[in-house]
């Protein structure tokens, strides 16, 4: 998934180096409440680990091909997420200096589209599946797996919106995505399963060097918390609704795009009372139409509607997990 | 050769390009970082179309490749990876980009020939550009440089420290290999019953590995700080090299522009 300099704009790779120069700012302000001195030599070793380790063929039953474990992954849930971020933006320094494995321009992309996703949705996951209560076999196994699917999903969703926006390729966007996301998915499934082997393999023989276990029957000192982890998602919610939102295609969508071949409009109106009195209830209610403020169409009111559709989501998200708890508690 | 030990000589072969005499090895590395940088931020602010304003910048790593005596061996190797990534993102461009751009002896170049061919120059500059970066300056001098913009401590020290246990953790892992390999032969890659058990054993010795790094350290009077030193400070010459090439570079995109 390594982005090559050739396949960014200067705008893109400029925006990604931003963000990604963020996360790690977080990151390193985040680890020095950590024991640093001895975490240090610990991130070196284990960036190299995770090197080496992906040189080796890890052979998948009846496919005859092989796969590679998870660094973002591994590393957070041995050193943490915001120790495993910087170790893996080393690690894609490195391959990308001495091995031509991704570009130096794309490096803020690459950090962001593999160590962002694999340590921080990684290690969130971690943290709250395995870390976060009692550690057990299964539960590790199902957060390694949903982790790295999740990180792998995200990350080539990642590649695809960011290729595009640079205008390298001529390819329709349902065609991008629908070549990456489901070779990524069955990628995702493998490193997970070796993952999970690995950090099994750790917990039977010498749990405490997982994350998070030495903490289990005693404070949340070490771990992220949950403010962090809100306040996290919430700045990248932001960033994603505020300024990727601004490149949005002005063209139509794919579903539109059809209506408009088939109907010759991208509009379809129906007629009946229900359909009427349900169109000026949303007159009334949508405060961003077609996503930008009723009056304008400039890209503060787009990157402002992104703004706002961030929030909202991330409102009704926190609103129905409080409820699933609350059902989940009453039972 | 394996992929491993293919890794290591790979790494071995840099650091002795680095390490040879050579005026362009002598340049300060900040200006080289910063021409490198400038050179890929030019390089890929051209248009998908605009194939001839590509093809002048080339002159940069032409007058570098010669004059600095830079060998192409290894270069060639590492553009086999990238290249394969660029053209199956370019080689779709004709199917989809059919407008007539020019003719050439009564062929018709579309849009999407050119702009293929375009991403492929770019991808072809970027690789040479940080390979000309790499192979003339150590690792040690590129962490100087980074301290010296500012990029946060930790960081480069972690980068440092990741370089520097690679080649022993390859090798760790070639041994490894190397020993299963013997005991399973025939068997292509690790089966799936040994990957928890191999590399959970390496990640333990590894974890080992850190904390012996961490006590010698601190017997050697480890205070956090790693004092990152360059060769000589940077010179008139360091200067002009990068005021040159930069006038050279914006020159020629803003020729291109016109």
């Amino acid at each position: 998934m390594h982005m090559a300099d050739a396949l960014v704009s200067p705008a893109v790779a400029g925006t990604m180096y931003a963000v990604s120069a963020a996360a790690a700012a977080y990151s390193v302000k985040e680890i020095k409440l950590e024991d640093l001195d001895r975490k240090v030599p610990a991130m070196g070793v284990m960036g190299a680990f995770v090197f080496a380790a992906q040189m080796i063929n890890f052979t998948i039953p009846g496919t005859g091909s092989s796969g590679h474990l998870c660094g973002g992954m591994l590393l957070s849930a041995v050193l943490g997420p915001c120790a495993g971020f910087l170790t893996m933006i080393a690690i894609l320094a490195i391959q990308c200096l001495l091995f031509a494995d991704g570009g130096l321009l794309a490096l803020g992309c690459n950090v962001w589209n593999m160590a962002f996703y694999g340590c921080f949705v990684g290690g969130f996951l971690i943290w709250r599946m395995a870390a976060g209560r009692k550690m057990t076999k299964g539960r590790i196994t199902a957060a390694s797996v949903i982790g790295c699917i999740a990180g792998l999903q995200l990350g080539a969703f990642s590649v695809t919106i960011e290729t595009l926006l640079s205008g390298i390729t001529e390819l329709p966007f349902a065609v991008f995505i629908g070549m990456m996301q489901p070779i990524h998915l069955a990628i995702g499934l493998v490193e997970g399963l070796i993952t999970a082997a690995v950090l099994v393999f750790i917990y039977e023989a010498r749990p405490e060097i997982l994350y998070g276990y030495a903490q289990e029957d005693g404070g949340s000192s070490g771990r992220m918390s949950r403010k962090g982890t809100v306040t996290a998602l919430f700045a990248a919610a932001l960033v994603i609704g505020g300024v990727v939102s601004l490149f949005a295609s002005g063209y139509p969508d794919g579903l539109e795009w059809s209506m408009e071949k088939v109907a010759g409009t991208t509009e379809l109106f129906a007629r009946g009372n229900v359909y009427q009195l349900a169109e000026r209830l949303q007159g009334i209610t949508a405060v961003l139409p077609d996503y930008a403020f009723k009056t304008s169409d400039s890209a503060a009111g787009t990157s402002f509607s992104g703004i706002v559709g961030g929030i909202v989501v991330l409102t009704a998200c926190f609103f129905i997990c409080v409820l699933i708890k609350k059902v989940k508690r009453s039972k | 050769m394996s992929r491993i030990s293919d890794a290591i000589s790979e790494l071995h072969k840099l650091d002795m390009e680095a390490d040879k005499p050579g005026w362009l090895q002598g340049i300060h590395p900040l200006p080289k970082l910063f021409v490198t940088v400038l050179f890929l931020v030019i390089t890929v602010s051209f248009g998908k179309y605009e194939l001839s304003g590509l093809l002048k910048l080339g002159i940069y790593l032409i007058v570098l490749f010669v004059l600095g005596d830079i060998s192409v061996k290894l270069l060639l190797k590492r553009m086999k990876v990238v290249l394969a990534l660029v053209c199956l993102m370019g080689i779709v461009n004709p199917f989809f980009d059919r407008r007539e751009m020019l003719l050439l002896g009564g062929f018709a170049v579309t849009g999407g020939m050119l702009s293929a061919a375009t991403l492929m120059l770019k991808g072809v500059y970027a690789v040479s550009a940080s390979y000309l970066l790499i192979v003339t300056t150590s690792v040690e001098e590129i962490c100087y440089a980074l301290r010296r913009l500012h990029v946060p401590k930790l960081i480069v020290t972690v980068l440092m420290l990741v370089y520097r246990y690679i080649i022993v953790l390859l090798k760790e892992t070639e041994r490894m290999t190397e020993a299963y390999a013997l005991r399973a032969p025939g068997q292509r890659g690790l089966d799936y019953k040994a990957w928890g058990t191999f590399a959970g054993q390496l990640l333990l010795r590894s974890m080992d590995r850190a904390q012996t790094v961490y006590d010698s350290m601190m017997l050697r009077g480890y205070d956090g700080e790693f004092y990152l030193r360059c060769k000589r400070a940077a010179g008139r010459g360091d200067y002009l090299y990068a005021a040159v090439w930069s006038a050279v570079l914006l020159f020629v995109r803003a020729g291109s522009a016109g």
